[in-house]
């Protein structure tokens, strides 16, 4: 069943256009990959369905609701919730206060909670009185992703998880994905490390200045293909 | 002796004064909008609390209780309607809309109750004073005082131990990510400025029975909540005690020496303070 889609999706900052009709799909249970050069648009794809940037009603589908048109807090509070580009974690927040916040005001259930999200993350436990912005890059990573999971999300959105982490930790932080989808959440990942996006992804969507040049299961792309929609030319 | 009795009476002067000035503190720490119009809304709750003593018959402490809700349901409208229409990049839209909420507030307790000045009457407790061997102190400034010192703890209490604190300094922190955590701002916002209309309404109460009131004095108390608010450091409530207990206590000492330096000196005090600590005593880290 297709639990998110979007279609023709278009964003704007001031004249200037980011997408020009994206049309992505995620099947209840998948992790689809949208990889991309710097400035391709995935950050404001991931804005336009988390309502950072608005959009028709029918340019977002969720679970068969138009979404398009909705505010950021209604998007979370349905369930698709956004680990965003740089961890952008709460500065006079613990690490513990950090994560609770993603269940400020609504009753959550399902399987993550501190106890749950702390063992996926051991580290975090052990740090959760410290101010969040005192934590290395991965460990802020994983309060990020945990903030998310707090919330029990039923899609999550996550942007450039491994930017500027060392490869040991962009391993660590990767090998929580399996039971990240176990729990029953349902993953875009945004990447530019195509070997990762890769490795996760049960699909990929590569995009190249507000328009997607490529999708298809990892197995069926070849290495000439991606270079050409990544780059626009061919190797 | 006598310096001693200035200075304790300048620390209980002082404890007013943050009154005047936590209500200010909170609503710019949380989102940063100056609200010109803070030291109105204090004489209104001065006049909403006289209403209520006249309507009721009751003794001021228990017409503030029952004032309350009400200035809680004022802030929290104001908020929603007005003030949060104006939010946003620009910080002179809500400038200037405060400051017309100013003129409206005046204007209109000028009309209800004409430039007369009105006090609130507590009873004997009034006069009552406490004699702590060095000193005698009055029972009123004492409660003053106490009452800031319980109003920036719970501040305190609520900002840091519970959820709509955590909601409040993640909004300030940054409100776009709290929106995609699914805080919404406007709601948080409303929050914020009815609590800060409870400690109004409080500083509204020893206001009035502290002193006369009429319409047209907002402005002068807002210009000590402003300046405990800045020396203290914008956004710190401790910060805004102590900040108000500098000004009260430059205020008696300054009046003890010639009674006409009493204002003036308090806003001496001010400048020193800016000239040698820009950011405040107890500047926030991350502003
Ligand atoms: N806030 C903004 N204002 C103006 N232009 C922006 C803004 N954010 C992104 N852009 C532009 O939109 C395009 C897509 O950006 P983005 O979605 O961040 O790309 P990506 O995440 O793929 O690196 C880029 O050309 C970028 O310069
Ligand atoms: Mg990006």
């Amino acid at each position: 069943m297709t639990l998110l889609h979007t279609r023709g999706l278009t964003a704007h900052y001031g004249d200037f256009q980011a997408l020009f009709g994206v049309d992505l799909d995620l099947q209840e249970g998948e992790c689809i990959a949208i990889i991309g050069a710097n400035g391709a648009g995935k950050t404001t794809t991931l804005r336009s369905i988390s309502g950072v940037l608005r959009n028709r009603p029918e340019a977002v589908v969720f679970d068969g609701e138009k979404i398009g048109h909705l505010p950021a807090a209604d998007i979370m509070g349905r369930g698709l919730v956004m680990v965003p580009e740089g961890r952008r974690l709460f500065p006079s927040l613990s690490v513990e206060e950090n994560l609770s916040i993603g269940t400020y005001g609504r009753k959550v259930s399902g399987y993550w909670n501190f106890d749950t999200v702390t063992a996926l993350f051991p580290i975090l436990r052990e740090r959760r009185k410290s101010p969040a912005t005192a934590l290395s890059g991965g460990q802020q990573q994983m309060v990020a992703i945990g903030r998310a999971l707090m919330s029990n999300p039923r899609v999550l959105l996550c942007d450039e998880i491994s930017l500027g982490l060392a490869p040991v930790v962009i391993r660590d932080i990767y090998a929580a994905m399996p039971q990240i989808r176990e729990s029953g959440a349902s993953v875009v990942i945004v990447e530019q490390d195509i070997s990762q996006a890769l490795k996760v992804a049960d699909r990929v969507y590569c995009l190249m200045e507000g328009r997607v040049t490529l999708t298809g299961r990892p197995t069926e792309l070849n290495r000439d293909a991606i270079h050409a929609a990544y780059f626009g030319v061919s190797a | 002796m006598m310096w001693i009795d200035t200075l304790v009476q300048g620390v209980l002067l002082g404890g007013l004064y943050a009154l005047f000035a936590a209500g200010l503190s909170l609503v710019f720490g949380i989102m940063r909008l100056v609200n010109l119009a803070h030291g109105d809304l204090i004489v209104l709750g001065a006049y909403v609390i006289l209403i209520i003593v006249s309507a009721l018959g009751l003794n001021p402490f228990l017409a503030a209780l029952v004032a309350l809700p009400i200035m809680f349901t004022i802030g929290w409208v104001l908020q929603r309607v007005v003030l949060n229409r104006v939010l946003g990049e620009d910080i002179l839209p809500p400038l200037l809309v405060t400051f017309g909420l100013s003129v409206v507030i005046q204007n209109a307790l000028m009309q209800g109750y004409s430039a007369d000045s009105q006090r609130l009457r507590p009873g004997p407790i009034e006069s009552a004073s406490l004699d702590l061997g060095v000193v005698t102190v009055g029972v009123m400034p004492l409660l003053t005082f106490a009452s800031a010192v319980v109003v920036i703890v719970a501040l305190n209490q609520l900002f840091y131990r519970t959820a709509l604190g955590r909601a409040f300094r993640a909004t300030s922190d940054d409100p776009v990510t709290a929106q995609l955590m699914g805080i919404k701002p406007a709601s948080v916002f409303a929050m914020a400025t009815g609590i800060a209309m409870i400690v109004v309404t409080i500083a509204a109460m020893y206001l009035g029975m502290r002193a006369n009131f009429d319409p047209t004095i907002g402005p002068a108390r807002l210009i000590y909540a402003f300046e405990a608010v800045i020396i203290g450091g914008l956004g710190s409530l401790w910060g805004t005690l102590v900040g108000g207990v500098i000004i009260g206590v430059a205020q008696t000492v300054g009046a003890a020496i010639n009674l006409e330096w009493q204002i003036l000196a308090g806003h001496v005090a001010f400048l020193v303070v800016l000239a040698f600590r820009p950011r405040g005593l107890f500047p926030r880290a991350n502003d």
